[in-house]
């Protein structure tokens, strides 16, 4: 074995586009729950949004169509969550759980005849200057525009909480629906829009993930993806700043299992996949322990329908 | 603008078309798909809904497969239905299928070729323990520190697939299998297999075990202090507590009741229909059975029906395939949409829509 | 700029009309053709009993309810609110009952939330600050809401109504939540808005407090305007009659010679699990067979943990707990039961029943054990369904039978099988919490009279209630539940408005936590 083999500033590097599409997808996610709506369709949404840019990658040429398309995709699939937790007032866990299978099978029925292509390159973004940094330049300033986006939304949402009236507004709805209607705050509304925004979001992340993480299209290739940016904001206790640091650090455990898996170590591979599901179970496990003994964070009216008055 | 407004008691009638109309809905819409891919849709319900069942040139061998398709799926959406009345979400079924098949599978293999009377039911009882053990990491976990079962049961799904695929090329590879991945054929291995006991109909003794476990189900749901409890805990959350009702309790009670269900499921597909353990044994039977459990409304007897009813979904799907190339993924996005026009549809049995606009002036 | 507006407009003139307004909900009419008139400058009392359709009628004028048919008017135009915003817009605020306000978020965030214009968070700063300062509404800004007391809770409200100048300000039972040292406080604050110009809908059901404050009332009862009167010129008695509509006879309760001691609690503490939950504080306590203890107190104050504690929901973290002699500290609510602990929640929907089920399978929530209707687990229907037959008859709870869902009750019917359903199994001590909470006059007065009966007959009774007039009606020993705190019990028979104000003050200290 050999981990001279293996650029530790290159390692770093890929480590956050590893995380990238989790980062998102959890961020979106952030979003939704804070309005109170938990959305378990994560996963499908990923993997929609996943194929939708990566067809339309193939199709135009163009990363950049590729990408509206993802997050166009993402945002229509999550549309149906909205209706029906939202209009027909169905249980937001089942509801949840559907929109990943329908998610799934509709990700591997259009993505059919896409199998095995390679999709246009996404240029990486050299920030001047900056990218020129010895070690350091590597590492964070040779990306692509979506990964800067990433950060840069991960601010933009910390920023909406604490400092826009909006922000506040959707933690008011997802605190107390009932005193948000009270006041003259349309719920409905409201949580409709913050699940259009996430499963934008979660597209976005599914999109990052077949034309630039992997890049190519194969079937189920979110792979639990979704399901760990669920963890992930329970992990963050829905702070956008926590979400960043824990999807680094998943990201880290997904490339360092994988680096292993390539050096041939002696450690079994199933071992080594099964590793990032262990460690988020652990997380899940260390969090809640935390939480148990009293905390504030979770959105009170989290995963609970709004009926009206 | 249309205008729900609640009901006083739930209409009984809607109750029982609700899922009718779902279904009525996902043939539209599911014919629509596939207009849009360029089949005739017609045909295509057709294939799917009635062939299997009735037509002279499939039936016979479809009707078998439909028996057995869905007694896995009605098993394990037993199980799971307790918890969802209960607001305990075990969505990792696949996963305690997977491992009820492997210790099952192992206490099997282990004593190949031995024959004995005793292998088989000890397989039975090492297919429950696997499926119930596995569900008991999530339910330590939530009554010790509160973590949430949804995501660490569905965790546990792909770390029991990495475990399946570990056998698959490993521990229980057959060792005359000249290297191939997967273990010996149990089915063929008297004392281990679970065969056909009525020639031409595909009933195993898993189907029977879920047509039993209906009967029981309904009673124990109807008429046990315990059934009564999971409605509270469900519908009441602090009516339960003030009753008295342990929810720990509730929780080892669901989680182990679905995961034993899902493990011995697991148990007689793979001495039976699979026949071996390999990388690709399951097939999602632990995630259709979450929309067979909603479909049949958490109700024991309407599961039954249910699972019918997606068996038909799989094997009708087979056929579409074979016969106008409509892909698999179709029939999953097909049983997605019923998933869902089945939960929009259920906002009817307890509200009223009406088309109403305020009167002004 | 509340003078000028006086000053611009005629004295005594409509503000507000409402015309025949009706709102229908499935099976009931909840406003059948109401009509009002609001004065400029007056506060007026819209009074009635629960479910006499006050609250729809003022949900109406605040838009947050479109009515089926019917006219506004908002000095002489049409106002059709489309929403709250639009109503606050034109000049109608308003002040929840139960509070519209969001626990985690601090109280400038709570205010901010009630803005419907821009504004910049200093200048919005300042402009609280003078509002409250004007009023003697005290508030401070960065503090949790889910920490504060009722009465903060209720100042933020009005601060955040005031801020929007509104030329009419609708109170939904205001006083319900307040001691009786904040209730004169928020009077003065009234009297002072209305003498600025300011129209007050100032609605309630308690009498006294209406005829010191309004000079106009109007009465509804079952959805209809019954009445129009000046409240100062009539007696309560007047009043309440044509509130009620028929008259019913008044608890009586006779003397009963308290027995041995039934329960015991010894300096028993709880720390809450929830967030904003109460901690109890060393609660020591002996009742006595036959006797009735009263537990006052505003909101908030513990009386839902204080419940938990004596039904084995909760276990306390220290002290001690005797049934009877036997120690119970640590035993569940099954194992209370059978030795003769009962008790009934507030909450009566959710807590003490659940809504989806039947009153049948109700029964089965605290009667099972006791009332044998279950052998090895397995539940006799047949018998639950009897019980619960009898409890309807015998607390005449009207209902179409066993096999309605509990939330096809009426608040009040379901409180009397709620209650029933404990009195039905001879409870050697029997502890209750908010008795008759939104519970109309006459069913009010049978579930009093039920637990004097059962006080006659021998049992221990805790009745936790903020209903002051009803403790000392039926009560023999008052305590004060403040802050977790329980106080000394004192005879009822020696208690009077002032020492009682000061009961339920006293140890205000220790609210904060």
């Amino acid at each position: 074995m050999d981990l001279g083999d293996i650029k530790i500033s290159l390692l770093l590097a890929s480590l956050i586009v590893a995380a990238t599409p989790i980062l998102l997808a959890a961020l979106g996610e952030l979003i939704v729950e804070k309005t109170g709506v938990l959305n378990l369709g994560v996963e499908g949404m990923m993997i929609f949004g996943a194929i939708a840019g990566f067809i339309a990658t193939i199709e135009t040429g163009s990363p950049w169509v590729g990408f509206l398309f993802s997050i166009l995709g993402g945002a229509a699939i999550a549309f149906i969550f909205a209706l029906v937790t939202q209009i027909f007032r169905a249980n937001q866990v089942a509801s949840g759980l559907a929109l990943t299978l329908f998610g799934l099978g509709l990700s591997s029925l259009l993505g059919h005849s896409y199998t095995g292509i390679k999709p246009a390159a996404f240029s990486d973004l050299h920030i001047p200057i900056l990218s020129e940094i010895p070690i350091l330049g590597v590492i964070l300033f040779q990306h692509d525009p979506i990964i800067y986006f990433s950060i840069l939304a991960v601010a933009a949402v910390y920023f909406l909480f604490r400092n826009f009236r909006l922000g506040l507004i959707l933690k008011a709805v997802g605190e107390n629906h009932d005193s948000a209607h009270a006041l003259g705050y349309n719920v409905i509304l409201i949580r409709f829009g913050a699940i259009l925004v996430g499963g934008a979001f979660a597209g976005l992340g599914g999109g990052y993930l077949s034309l630039v993480r992997v890049p190519q299209w194969t079937e189920g290739m979110t792979a639990g993806a979704g399901w760990i940016a669920l963890a992930l904001v329970v992990f963050a206790s829905w702070q956008p700043f926590r979400l960043l640091i824990g999807a680094y650090i998943f990201g880290g455990v997904t490339l360092l299992q994988l680096n292993l898996q390539a050096l041939g170590l002696e450690i079994n591979v199933a071992l080594l996949s099964m590793s990032p599901y262990l460690v988020t179970i652990g997380v899940l496990v260390f969090m809640s322990a935390r939480r148990s003994r009293g905390s504030l964070e979770a959105p009170r009216s989290l995963g609970k329908t709004f009926f009206g008055l | 603008m249309l205008r729900f407004e609640p009901r006083k008691n739930r209409s009984k009638f809607l109750e029982i078309s609700a899922p009718i109309i779902a279904v009525i809905m996902t043939m539209i819409f599911g014919g629509l798909l596939f207009y849009l891919m360029g089949k005739n849709p017609f045909e295509a319900i057709k294939l799917i809904f009635w062939d299997p069942v009735m037509s002279p040139t499939f039936a016979e061998y479809s009707r078998p497969q439909l028996v057995v398709k869905a007694a896995p799926l009605i098993l394990i959406a037993l199980g799971l239905s307790f918890g969802f009345r209960a607001n305990i979400w075990n969505i990792g079924a696949e996963g305690q299928y997977i491992m009820g098949a492997l210790a099952s599978g192992s206490i099997g293999l282990a004593l190949y070729p031995l024959q004995a009377w005793y292998i088989f039911p000890l397989m039975i009882i090492g297919g429950i323990l696997g499926g119930l053990i596995w569900a008991m990491i999530p339910a330590i976990l939530k009554i010790k520190f509160n973590t949430n079962e949804i995501l660490v049961s569905l965790m546990l799904v792909y770390v029991a697939e990495q475990i399946l695929a570990l056998a698959s090329v490993g521990f229980l590879r057959n060792p005359e299998g000249l290297g191939f991945p997967g273990s010996r054929d149990l089915s063929k291995y008297s004392s281990a297999a679970n065969p056909e006991l009525i020639s031409g109909t595909g009933i195993h003794l898993g189907v029977i075990s879920a047509f039993l476990g209906v009967i029981l189900l309904t009673y124990f749901l109807s008429y046990h202090r315990t059934g009564f409890h999971i409605k509270l805990i469900g519908q009441a959350p602090r009516a339960a507590n003030f009753a008295g009702v342990d929810l720990r309790y509730i929780i080892i009670f669901c989680l182990g009741l679905s995961g034993g269900l899902a493990g011995v499921a697991g148990m007689f597909e793979l001495t039976g229909p699979a026949g071996l353990i390999n990388i690709d044994f399951n097939v999602g039977y632990g995630f259709t059975a979450i929309i067979v459990a909603f479909l049949g409304r958490l109700n024991p007897v309407g599961i039954l029906l249910a699972g019918l009813l997606m068996s038909l979904t799989y094997v009708g799907g087979e056929l579409a395939q074979f016969m106008m190339n409509i892909p698999a993924a179709a029939i999953q996005v097909f049983q997605g949409m019923l998933l869902f026009f089945l939960l929009s549809t259920d906002l009817l049995v307890t509200y009223k829509i009406s088309v109403k606009t305020p009167i002004r002036k | 700029m509340l003078l000028e507006m006086a000053a611009t407009s005629l004295k005594n003139s409509s503000v507000m009309r409402v015309i025949g307004v009706t709102k229908e909900y499935p099976g009931v009419l909840a406003n059948d053709s109401v009509s009002l008139d609001l004065e400029r400058g007056t506060i007026q009392a819209l009074l009635g009993e629960n479910g006499a359709g006050k609250s729809t009628l003022v949900k109406i004028i605040y838009g947050l309810v479109k009515p089926d048919s019917g006219q506004m008017l908002l000095n002489d135009r049409d106002f059709h609110p489309k929403g709250p915003q639009d109503a606050r817009s034109k000049g109608v605020g308003m002040v929840f009952q139960h509070f519209s306000l969001f626990d985690a978020l601090n109280v400038f965030e709570n205010i901010a939330l009630g803005m419907d214009e821009a504004f910049q968070k200093t200048h919005l700063r300042s402009r609280i600050n003078s509002v409250s300062e004007e009023y003697g509404l005290s508030i401070s800004l960065d503090k949790i809401v889910g920490n504060l007391s009722a009465g903060e809770r209720q100042r933020i409200e009005i601060v955040r109504c005031l801020l929007q100048n509104p030329e009419i300000m609708i109170m939904d039972e205001p006083t319900s939540v307040l001691t009786p040292g904040e209730v004169s406080d928020l009077f003065v604050v009234l009297r002072k808005l209305a003498s600025q110009g300011m129209s007050i809908l100032y609605i309630s059901h308690k009498l006294e407090e209406i005829r010191s404050l309004c000079s106009k009332a109007t009465i509804m009862r079952h959805g209809t305007v019954v009445d129009t009167c000046d409240p100062r010129k009539l007696s309560a008695g007047k009043i309440a009659e044509s509130m009620v509509g028929n008259s019913f006879s008044n608890p009586k309760k006779s003397k009963i010679k308290a027995g041995k001691v039934l329960l015991e609690l010894n300096n028993v503490s709880l720390k809450s699990k929830r967030t904003f939950g109460v901690p109890i504080k060393d609660i020591s306590l002996r009742l006595h067979a036959g006797e009735i203890i009263g537990v006052g107190g505003v909101a908030g104050n513990g009386q839902d943990e204080f419940l938990g504690l004596m039904s084995g929901e909760l276990s306390p973290t220290k002290g001690t707990l005797f049934l009877d002699g036997q120690d119970v500290t640590y035993l569940g609510p099954v194992e209370r039961r059978k030795k003769g602990l009962l008790s009934a929640p507030e909450e009566r929907l959710g807590h003490a029943a659940a809504p989806e089920m039947t009153l049948t399978e109700n029964t089965l929530i605290t009667a099972e054990h006791r009332m044998d209707l279950s052998k090895n687990g397995v539940i006799n229907y047949s018998k639950a369904r009897s019980l619960s037959e009898k409890i309807i008859n015998s607390l005449d709870v009207r209902t179409s039978g066993a096999g309605s869902l509990a939330k096809s009750l009426s608040g009040g019917n379901l409180q009397k099988f709620v209650i029933g359903r404990e009195l039905i199994q001879n409870p050697k001590i029997f502890v209750v919490n908010q008795p008759t909470w939104g519970v109309d006059a006459a069913a009010a007065a049978s579930i009093r009279q039920r637990i004097l009966d059962l006080a006659k007959d021998g049992a221990a009774i805790v009745v936790i209630s903020q209903d002051l007039d009803e403790l000392l009606q039926i009560s023999d020993v008052f305590c004060a539940l403040v802050g977790g705190q329980l106080s000394k019990p004192t005879d009822t028979k020696k208690l009077n408005p002032k020492t009682l104000g000061l009961l339920l003050t006293s140890s205000d200290a220790g609210k904060a936590v």
